[in-house]
């Protein structure tokens, strides 16, 4: 589960003075569950998937995630946590083997551990042809299977993807929101940011919608049509969106 | 194993086998240090041998100029062989300069009768500063001078019934008693370290810039971040290959400069002998075969161990500070001059190590390196070298893992 409270992130800029990246953000998503995390480029949803996944520390506020908080505990959320960074790459000179090996003895696990799970996500995954391969010859697709095996390796109970299918293909695509639907129907609690409005309408089960780095709209897919009185998700988003950027005019 | 070894171990392993699969780094690791090494020692010294002893061996085309009246001192120049006699020419200067012509000499019309009358009558030699070949005949010209104004002196002595010594009452000899090694030590002691310091720089660059810049701009910096590993193991993983890449570059040089320095010498006295011997002068190899002290050149290699230290964590924190692999090359290139200057310093004549240059770091290094490869061991000032380096690599290290828990480093757009 994952649970955050006013979280605010501002960073220092020599030239523009502190900016307000994340600013006073909060929500919870519940295991079993997908949260989709809305927002145009820079309105801020990576930098709160980093302040989850510990990379940066708040400046106010806070998160706990699988029951750590991140400010206390960042050793013990990053054991339980599975980040996939946006347009993540790998180690282009080792074999997809070898780079699952790497993260799961970072993670702690032993030989056979790792040895089993690489089994299961590979068949998961539908990568064994080309496990033994060095990674940088494989295609963005290949890659992108990668990634996200490296990310689940120690099998941990939340998951967070930043835009997780940005430049693949369709049937990439589809492969990769399909493995990510039966990893919450096993349990996992799973945060994932976008801004393609089909896939938050397959896969989302609560949506969050950040601008600014504030979270203006928050609900079920169902609460966000109705609040807004748009049937299309890329109307209401608009919608919420205008509405602020009127405000703000 | 504790947590944070097997951490650091398993970083080190991981970016080790990803370093040895990469082409840049092989070629500075071990390509430079075992090809490069050979053919500046072997290569080099050769060819410069091979060109002064055959410049020696050539006739020097040479000019008399006036001695209009003088053929004696004429016949005697012609039957040097090392000299050949081209008719004179007024442009004599211009082909000097153009290396048409080695040297030209310029004597009175009446030389020959000065000679014999006691009456003194100079002897001009025009040449080419700087050239070896005109060098060389203007040398051979001057002793042919001197040779022929002491059998002059000699002939006159002679016919008045006077003593040889006379004119000549004693002769100077030099003898060197320094031993080889002492003789190497000021040959190639300010070299040595300036090959083995700017390798051991070399050798940390690139996989410095790699292991850092180069995983930020590739974007697999973040997924490491984001495992619960700490990040100084982080840090500590990543300087100990490049350290390990840094020493092994230090070593393999180490090693060819050992087999390749008396090999260069062997085949310089083999060469030195031989022209000699054509030449038929059978003096020019009397000298001592230069040797560096083996022992000194092992300990100095031990005291670059804190120099590679310092090259490492110095490099790991520029190259995390920059975004990319090519901002990390922008800042490392130039820190190579720096890393010269006080090697260059060490080679300069006069330069001898005390305590105050003991805390210069590398100069301190390059200094001790050309006493101990003579054979001068000065226990104090192994062990300031040694203490002031290991502090200052401590330091960089501490500096390293600090910008590594930096947001605003880690993270700088």
């Amino acid at each position: 589960m994952i649970s955050v409270h006013s979280l605010t992130k501002v960073f220092q800029d020599r030239k523009r003075g502190p900016i307000r990246a994340v600013d006073a953000v909060s929500f919870t998503c519940q295991p079993g569950r997908i949260y989709g995390l809305l927002g145009a480029n820079g309105a801020g949803k990576t930098t709160v998937m980093r302040l989850l996944a510990t990379l940066l520390r708040p400046t106010a506020g806070s998160a706990t995630v699988a029951g750590y908080s991140v400010t206390d505990s960042p050793d013990a959320v990053r054991a339980h946590v599975g980040f996939l960074a946006a347009s993540t790459a790998l180690y282009a000179r080792l074999t997809a083997r070898e780079t699952l090996a790497y993260f799961g003895t970072l993670q702690g696990m032993d030989a056979g551990a790792i040895a089993a799970r690489t089994d299961t996500l590979a068949r998961e995954l539908g990568m064994t042809d080309f496990l033994d391969r060095r990674v940088g010859t494989f295609s963005t697709g290949m890659k992108q299977k990668i990634s996200i095996a490296r990310t689940l390796i120690h099998d941990p109970s939340v998951i967070i993807l930043d835009e997780p299918t940005l430049g693949l293909d369709v049937m990439a695509a589809r492969a990769i929101l399909r493995f990510v639907r039966d990893c919450r129907d096993r349990g996992k609690t799973v945060i994932y940011s976008t801004h393609v409005m089909p896939e938050v309408e397959r896969l989302c089960d609560r949506v969050g919608i950040i601008h600014g780095g504030r979270l203006l709209a928050e609900g079920t897919l169902a609460e966000l049509r109705d609040r807004t009185g748009k049937a299309d998700l890329e109307d209401a988003f608009v919608s919420v969106i205008g509405a602020e950027e009127e405000e703000a005019a | 194993m504790s947590p944070f070894l097997r951490h650091t171990l398993t970083v080190y392993t991981k970016e080790l086998r990803e370093t040895l699969r990469d082409r840049r780094t092989l070629v500075s690791m071990f390509v430079i240090p075992t090809v490069a090494i050979p053919l500046l020692m072997l290569g080099f010294t050769v060819v410069t041998v091979k060109l002064v002893t055959q410049a020696k061996s050539e006739t020097s085309s040479v000019m008399i100029l006036g001695a209009a009246q003088s053929p004696a001192v004429k016949a005697a120049l012609a039957a040097n062989p090392k000299l050949r006699i081209v008719p004179t020419d007024p442009g004599y200067r211009t082909a000097i300069s153009g290396k048409s012509l080695r040297a030209a000499v310029e004597l009175a019309d009446d030389f020959d009768q000065a000679l014999t009358e006691s009456r003194r009558s100079d002897v001009r030699i025009y040449h080419y500063d700087g050239d070896l070949k005109s060098g060389i005949a203007a040398s051979e010209l001057d002793r042919f001078f001197r040779d022929y104004r002491e059998k002059a002196v000699q002939a006159t002595l002679s016919a008045r019934g006077l003593p040889a010594a006379l004119a000549r009452p004693y002769d100077i000899a030099r003898q060197n008693v320094a031993p080889p090694e002492k003789v190497g030590g000021a040959m190639f002691g300010g070299i040595i370290p300036y090959i083995i310091v700017l390798l051991c720089f070399t050798g940390a660059m690139y996989p410095a810039m790699d292991l850092t810049a180069g995983e930020k701009e590739r974007g697999t910096l973040e997924t490491l971040l984001a495992s619960p590993v700490p990040r100084s193991a982080i840090v500590y993983g990543k300087f100990f290959v490049v350290l390990t890449s840094a020493l092994s570059t230090v070593i393999l040089a180490g090693l060819s400069t050992l087999v390749s320095l008396p090999l260069s010498g062997w085949l310089i006295g083999g060469m030195v002998k031989g022209a000699a011997a054509t030449a038929g002068a059978g003096a020019a190899a009397t000298g001592v075969m230069p040797q560096i002290n083996p022992l000194g050149f092992l300990v100095s290699l031990g005291m670059v161990v804190p120099v590679a230290i310092l090259f490492a964590a110095v490099l790991l924190a520029v190259s995390v500070f920059a975004r990319t692999y090519k901002e990390a090359q922008s800042y490392a290139g130039p820190m190579i001059m720096v890393v010269i200057m006080p090697t260059v310093a060490a080679m300069l004549p006069g330069v001898e190590l005390n305590l105050g240059l003991s805390l210069i770091p590398i100069l301190n290094v390059s200094l001790v390196s050309k006493e101990l490869v003579s054979g001068t061991f000065n226990p104090v000032h192994l062990a300031v070298i040694f203490g002031s380096s290991c502090v200052y690599a401590a330091a960089a290290l501490a500096f390293a893992t600090q910008l590594f828990k930096r947001e605003s480093v880690l993270f700088r757009t």
